[in-house]
């Protein structure tokens, strides 16, 4: 006797977010069977191993033609062949674009080109998640990417409204499309201490400060770039930056703002001396990392820089936190003091984002 | 010309990809009544078009607007090729032809194609305009309605139960027409869906006509099911229970902060018929007359001997004693000339109904059933339908007699079905055998003092178990007892029926579903040896189907079964028999006996340790049993009359009666055993496997019931969360050396199997109840069984659900409902009687009313103008539509119940009745088998919903798959499925908004501005 066929539809389609997790998590029917035996459930309801099976068949087809809605959410709210409450369908999409930790470290700011969807299997090997886990990822931040690229207006309710995320998924997705289209290094070996947390943080930071979306207005120039206000770099504002070298190429400059600042933290440092003895280098290295946004290249390396010029020397001199937290404080107000230096609008757009980026990096 | 028609498509949505260069699609619509087609222009480019197009009219005879469907099209257009179909909407207009159902139909449609499945969503808007014509000899019977439930739908009154009404039709089958060599599986599908659809409109069409004959203006427990028999035809057929039916007017007018005078003459029209005959049919007809015109000697032959029926009865053995109920029996005689009269003049006294209203059902005798082996092959005109009426016919008349030598009148609960495999066909008809009230059969005129007396007489709860037929001359052995209740009647010790648990019947501990399951091999043959061969097995498979459900029962401790239903399938090579019934322990009937083993060797010592070991572990799981259904019976000292102690016997015969005909086997349940009955003896391995598969049907996991009836007896706090499913299961039996105790073991293995599932799936909505569990068995091919289970699952509340109810009467919901009905009928029963008062006669009144004369009084105009614009009800309609805050899609329940727990149905928008046929031929890529069926049904679910809503209501109920018919070809990477499923959609209200929307109910008349808009949402 064996099953040719075995089916359950319910009027409301049932979801088990047990299985529904397997499912995603890329799991065969087998192995899924496997985990939910050892998850006690067989002991817990009385049922049979082919009752599990069954069961799981039935929700791994359900999931399946969901899928195809699941690509584009409000899909899924407007259909009308599966009846599932809204709150049931909030958990499908906001646990179908879930992601790990540990694959978006992976991916994060690389081009989601075919290139990189062949190293998924490096990946899959490396992290230990499933291929099929993997590749629904990334086709995520993928498709993801490809609609919210080209729109205008703010990519977190761009995300929302297409795909119906939580806000504070909706946010990640958001640094994850900001990230690829940077194409922001984060894979190096120095930056591996870094979470998506850490990054997510900074993108959230830039998108708000450094885009031309950031403006708050139209962009100067009505015909460049109206399109991605959120997802590209105001590249007026980086080529501005140039201007910043003057703090570290002046020499009367550096010096002035050097002793502001040992003035300001005589006494409140516990890291006094390192700093007086470090701030040259520390204050050449964030201003030229400023200076050198201009090139495509150097604004992938940003985090690269950010941690050997900055976060590296610090650690090694263990700073504390709070130290780093009144260095900058000091360091970015201090300009303002210097009655030579013109651009403090600039610097404040620089440093209010780049101090907050540091102050996320700086850990172990 | 006495309707138009008028169809608009508003928009599309989510169509699929037609131009792969574009990725786009150029979509028009097609919309055809009739043989008039319209068409919308070309929206170019576009998944989503805004056709926004005119007012298609049709103008049409409403004998179309009853047959026809509506048929949509939607196309992509292709400037150089043909224009490529995108997929169909069928829409059955019926709802909008009567009066107090839906007044347009608006929404969504999913759009369908018999090869992809649905494409896309349609947005149409359809209205009816219909003229009146009094012309008496009209083919149309547009305003009688018609209702799947099988009780009286709950808010209408019933005046009349007229009886029974049947039709059938025939024709020649599109997919085994000549031209299906040479034309497309779609367009094969497609006109197979459109004959189908033609066909179940003119059945409707003819079943109302012989409605408006009876008088009546309703059908009740409308079956309409086809039978594909291949070369020799399609059939559609139809039963129902004709009904004269009273709206009950919407709840919140009863409550008394807003029951002014004049909203209670509002609702006069709405419980106005159509037929204006209606209400002035009462007084004057000659049927009442014929009450009294009957003679009692012609009762009496009936009652006491057999011979004008065409039973050949057993000879009785053992009967009880001589004592007759002296008290019932004078009553008894009377009531049965009363009722025999008023059903004399029917054909046949049959009901569809499975619950009636309180007071309707007197006695119940117990089941009767009949069969009957055709060859589709032998019909001599098979376009025509004179050969299956004979048919049918002659079935009804053994059920007829049957009933009669049960010393009823009336078949309640009735319902028949076929089992087609090549040329055989099984003709299947059952119900119960019943007394009934003469009350209701006509107008209110029979409540005399006899009736009065004979209520009196009658103590609720238990009244319907009381034997109705002679106690001398019983037309089977049964063991009798005086009434557990009363003390003074006499009942049977075992009760089986077709219909669900009346309302008032006192039970004792919660009921369970039971089944037995059968199999029996049968050799391949072809045309007359295999009918012969079929009529032979089937007696036997009736009998133990029966032995097994008797066993069943007492293994559960219980003594009545309520909605036993048996179901016969024939296949290539075997036979499936298939009981399922949900087993109560009735208060009124005696405590039944266990079961008891005996052995055939009585010498071998270990084989005697065996028999006790068995029989140990017999008592434990009846011990069990008992506990689990928390039954537990007053202790009653044994005083009982006419009771022999049971001894160890052989065991009970059924009775059965067999015609002459060798190709033609019927059979009469009448069994109601005897104690002495449950003696099982093991004299071979055969009854051993009985024994054992006894016990290894494994009662449900704590916190779950089932039953296939509507209600489960002993739960009576339902919460409203409930979850309507299908769950569908094929196996493949290996073929080597089948035996039929393999079979069989594969049979109940699968159908125990598919509980389990159902238990584990459904396992978040512990504490539930399974309720309405409907088995299908089909054996599609050799070696494939098919079990198709319908069900609905419903959550209660735990907390009051432990609280038994030991010997207190039940208070289940349904009794809960019904005492709300009684109350609510109080309103309306003034309005009906000021009905016959008024001045004007109904006909006159009605078109007056219509054009509005200026004779009519203020109040009266009033009403008029409201039902003619949609807003009242279009106001409710919102209300009642539950919010969805995020979703554009509103919710729709399914039943198969006739109700929604926790809530009220306020208006029943019509029937639905649905045929779909879903090909492929790239199985595999669509996950093969299993996720074919499953997608299809899933859409077959939406297509419902869609049509439901479309209408305006927010649930189906008595919703049924009727077919589930599914063909697979692995090898050419194809598959074929039917579905064929009914219900009626309705539209409720949740009992806590109830309070709100009564409450709010002034502000119901606010300006018909708002009206405008209620229409497209």
């Amino acid at each position: 006797m064996t099953s040719e066929l075995d089916i359950f539809v319910g009027n409301t389609t049932l979801i088990d977010e047990d299985v529904y997790r397997l499912w995603l998590d890329g799991y065969s029917v087998s192995d899924a069977v496997a985990l939910r035996v050892r998850s006690g459930i067989l002991e817990q309801t009385g049922a049979t191993a082919a009752v599990l099976q069954s069961d799981t068949m039935d929700h791994y087809r359900t999931f399946h033609m969901l899928e195809r809605l699941l690509h584009a959410p409000p899909k899924l709210l407007h259909q009308l062949i599966f009846q599932i409450p809204p709150s049931r369908q909030a958990l499908l999409i906001e646990r179908y674009y879930a992601f790990d930790e540990a694959f978006v470290r992976e991916v994060l700011g690389k081009k989601l080109s075919k290139g990189t969807k062949k190293d998924l299997d490096d990946i899959s090997t490396k992290t230990g998640i499933t291929l099929k886990s993997c590749r629904r990822q990334f086709d995520n931040f993928k498709r993801v990417f490809k609609v919210v690229e080209e729109m205008r207006g703010s990519l977190v309710d761009n995300i929302q409204q297409h795909f119906l995320l939580s806000d504070r998924l909706a946010r990640d997705y958001a640094a994850i499309v900001f990230f690829a289209n940077n194409r922001f290094e984060t894979g190096k070996k120095k930056l591996q201490y870094l979470s998506f947390g850490d990054f997510a943080y900074c993108a959230e930071l830039m998108i708000q400060n450094w885009t031309l979306g950031a403006v708050g207005e139209a962009p100067t120039h009505p015909d460049s770039q109206v399109d991605d206000m959120d997802v590209d770099l105001d590249k007026e504002f980086l080529q501005d930056l140039k201007e910043l070298k003057m703090l570290v190429a002046d020499k009367d400059l550096l010096d002035l703002h050097k002793s502001l600042v040992c003035t300001a933290l005589r006494g409140k440092l516990g890291v006094f001396s390192e700093m007086e003895a470090n701030f040259k280098n520390l204050s050449r290295g964030l201003v030229n990392v400023a200076a050198k946004l201009t090139h495509n290249k150097d604004v992938r390396d940003l985090f690269v820089d950010l941690v050997e010029k900055f976060v590296e020397p610090c650690r090694s001199d263990h700073w504390p936190l709070s130290d780093v937290r009144l260095f900058l404080n000091q360091y970015s107000a201090s300009v303002h003091s210097l009655d030579g230096f013109r651009h403090q609008a600039l610097w404040d757009r620089y440093m209010g984002t780049l101090r907050g980026c540091l102050l996320r990096l700086y850990h172990d | 010309m006495p309707g138009k028609l008028k169809v608009k498509i508003v928009a599309g949505r989510h169509l699929p990809v037609m131009d792969r260069a574009s990725d786009l699609t150029d979509a028009f619509v097609e919309v055809k009544f009739g043989n008039t087609t319209f068409k919308t222009d070309v929206y170019l480019k576009s998944l989503n078009p805004q056709w926004n197009s005119e007012w298609f009219k049709f103008e049409v005879d409403d004998e179309d607007l009853q047959d026809e469907p509506l048929q949509i099209t939607v196309l992509d257009h292709d400037t150089y090729s043909a224009n490529d179909a995108i997929g169909k909407v069928y829409i059955d207009i019926d709802p909008l032809l009567y009066s107090e159902a839906a007044t347009v139909i608006s929404g969504w449609f999913p759009i369908y194609d018999t090869i992809h499945g649905i494409r896309g969503e349609i947005n149409v808007v359809v209205k009816v305009d219909l003229f009146n014509d009094l012309n008496r000899f009209r083919q149309s019977s547009c305003g009688v309605k018609f209702f799947c439930t099988t009780s009286i739908p709950k808010c209408y009154r019933a005046v009349i139960i007229h009886g029974f009404v049947e039709e059938l039709v025939v024709n020649e089958d599109p997919e085994y027409q000549w031209i299906d060599r040479i034309r497309t599986p779609r367009a094969s599908n497609e006109a197979r869906q459109r004959l189908i659809s033609l066909m179940s409109g003119e059945l409707q069409r003819k079943i109302g006509l012989k409605v408006l004959e009876m008088r009546g203006n309703a059908v009740v427990g409308y079956l309409q099911c086809f039978d594909l028999e291949g070369e020799s035809g399609l059939v559609v057929r139809a039963i129902g229970t004709a009904c004269t039916l009273d709206k009950l007017s919407s709840p919140a007018a009863f409550l008394p902060a807003c029951s002014s005078p004049s909203k209670e003459m509002k609702e006069i029209p709405f419980n106005e018929d159509p037929n204006p005959n209606t209400h002035s049919s009462g007084p004057s007809t000659p049927l009442k007359n014929q009450t009294y015109s009957f003679s009692p000697s012609k009762s009496y032959s009936r009652q006491s001997s057999s011979s004008d029926t065409d039973l050949s009865l057993t000879p009785k053995t053992g009967m009880g004693s001589g004592s007759a109920g002296k008290e019932g029996g004078p009553f008894k005689a009377l009531l049965r000339q009363q009722t025999q009269s008023a059903l004399e003049q029917r054909e046949f006294p049959f009901f569809t109904l499975t619950a009636f209203p309180p007071g309707f059902l007197v006695h119940v005798g117990g089941v009767v059933s009949a069969r009957s082996v055709k060859l589709l092959d032998r019909i001599h005109n098979p376009d025509e339908p004179e050969t299956r009426d004979a048919w049918w016919a002659e079935i009804r008349q053994e059920i007829k007699s049957h009933a009669k030598a049960l010393g009823c009148h009336a078949v309640v609960g009735y319902s028949e079905s076929t089992s087609i495999c090549e040329e055989v066909c099984i003709l299947s008809a059952s119900g119960t055998a019943a007394v009934l009230n003469p009350r209701f059969l006509q107008d209110g005129t029979m409540e005399g003092c006899l009736e009065q007396r004979l209520e009196e007489n009658l103590p609720a709860g238990c009244g319907f178990c009381h034997i109705p037929y002679d106690e001398l001359n019983m037309p089977f052995p049964a063991h009798l007892t005086y009434c557990y209740n009363c003390r003074k009647q006499k009942v049977p010790d075992v009760l089986f029926t077709t219909i669900d648990l009346p309302i008032d019947a006192t039970v004792i501990g919660k009921g369970c579903l039971i089944q037995a399951r059968l199999c029996r091999l049968k050799k391949k043959a072809q045309a007359e040896a295999n009918a012969t061969a079929i009529s032979n097995l089937l007696p036997f498979m009736e009998y133990e189907v029966h032995t097994q459900l008797m066993n069943k029962l007492k293994l559960k401790g219980m003594n009545a079964l309520f909605g036993l239903r048996i179901q016969i399938t024939v296949g290539e090579n075997m036979l499936m028999g298939l009981a399922s019934a949900t087993g109560v322990y009735l208060a009124a009937l005696p405590t039944p006996g266990g079961i008891q083993i005996a052995g055939k060797t009585p010498n071998d010592g270990s084989y005697e340790q065996h028999i006790s070991h068995m029989q140990k572990k017999i008592n434990d799981t009846i011990a069990k049993n008992k506990e689990l259904y928390e039954i537990s019976p007053p202790d009653i000292s044994e005083e009982i009359i006419g009771s022999p102690i049971p001894e160890p016997r052989q065991r009970s015969r059924l009775l059965r009666s067999q015609s002459e005909s060798s190709d033609e086997v019927t059979e009469l349940d009448l069994s109601h055993g005897k104690k002495d009955a449950f003696v099982l003896e093991i004299d071979d391995t055969d009854a051993m496997e009985d024994v054992h598969s006894l016990l290894t049907d494994v009662p449900p996991p704590s916190g779950f019931y089932s039953c296939n009836t509507e209600i489960m007896p002993g739960i009576n706090n339902w919460t409203s969360e409930i979850q309507m499913f299908t769950s569908v299961r094929v196996i493949r039996l290996s073929s080597l050396n089948l035996t039929n105790q393999a079979l069989n073991k594969n049979f109940n293995d699968l159908c125990e199997n598919l509980l389990k599932s159902l238990y584990f799936k459904l396992r978040s909505m512990i504490p539930c109840c399974l309720c309405h569990v409907n088995f299908t068995v089909s054996l599609p091919e050799d070696e494939l069984i098919q079990v198709t289970v319908t069900a609905v699952a419903i959550t209660f509340d735990k907390n009051q659900a432990l609280q038994t109810a030991k010997t207190h009467v039940e208070k289940s919901l349904q009794r809960a409902s019904t005492d709300n009905e009684e109350l609510l009928q109080f309103p309306l029963e003034l309005c009906s009687d000021s009905l016959p008062s008024h001045p004007f006669p109904p006909a006159k009144e009605h078109l007056e009313s219509a054009s509005s004369n200026s004779g009519i009084p203020a109040a009266q105009r009033a009403v008029t103008v409201e039902k003619a614009s949609p807003m009242g009800e279009g106001n409710f309609r919102n209300r009642s539509t539950p919010p969805c805050a995020n979703s554009t899609v509103g919710v729709v329940k399914m039943t198969p119940l006739s109700f929604i727990p926790g809530a009220k149905i306020t208006k029943y928008l019509g029937i639905i009745n649905m045929f779909f046929i879903r090909e492929t031929t790239s199985l595999r890529e669509e996950g093969g088998v299993s996720g074919f069926l499953h997608a299809f049904i899933a859409e077959v679910f939406a297509m419902v919903r869609a049509h439901v809503a479309a209408l305006g209501g927010n649930a189906v109920v008595s919703y049924i798959m009727k077919q589930c018919v599914f063909m697979e070809n692995p090898n050419k990477n194809q598959a074929q499925c039917l579905i064929n499923v009914s219900g009626d959609a309705v539209v409720f209200v949740r009992e806590s908004e109830l309070e709100v929307v009564s409450t709010q109910q002034p502000t119901t008349n606010c300006p018909p501005s708002c009206a405008g808009g209620e229409v497209t949402t």
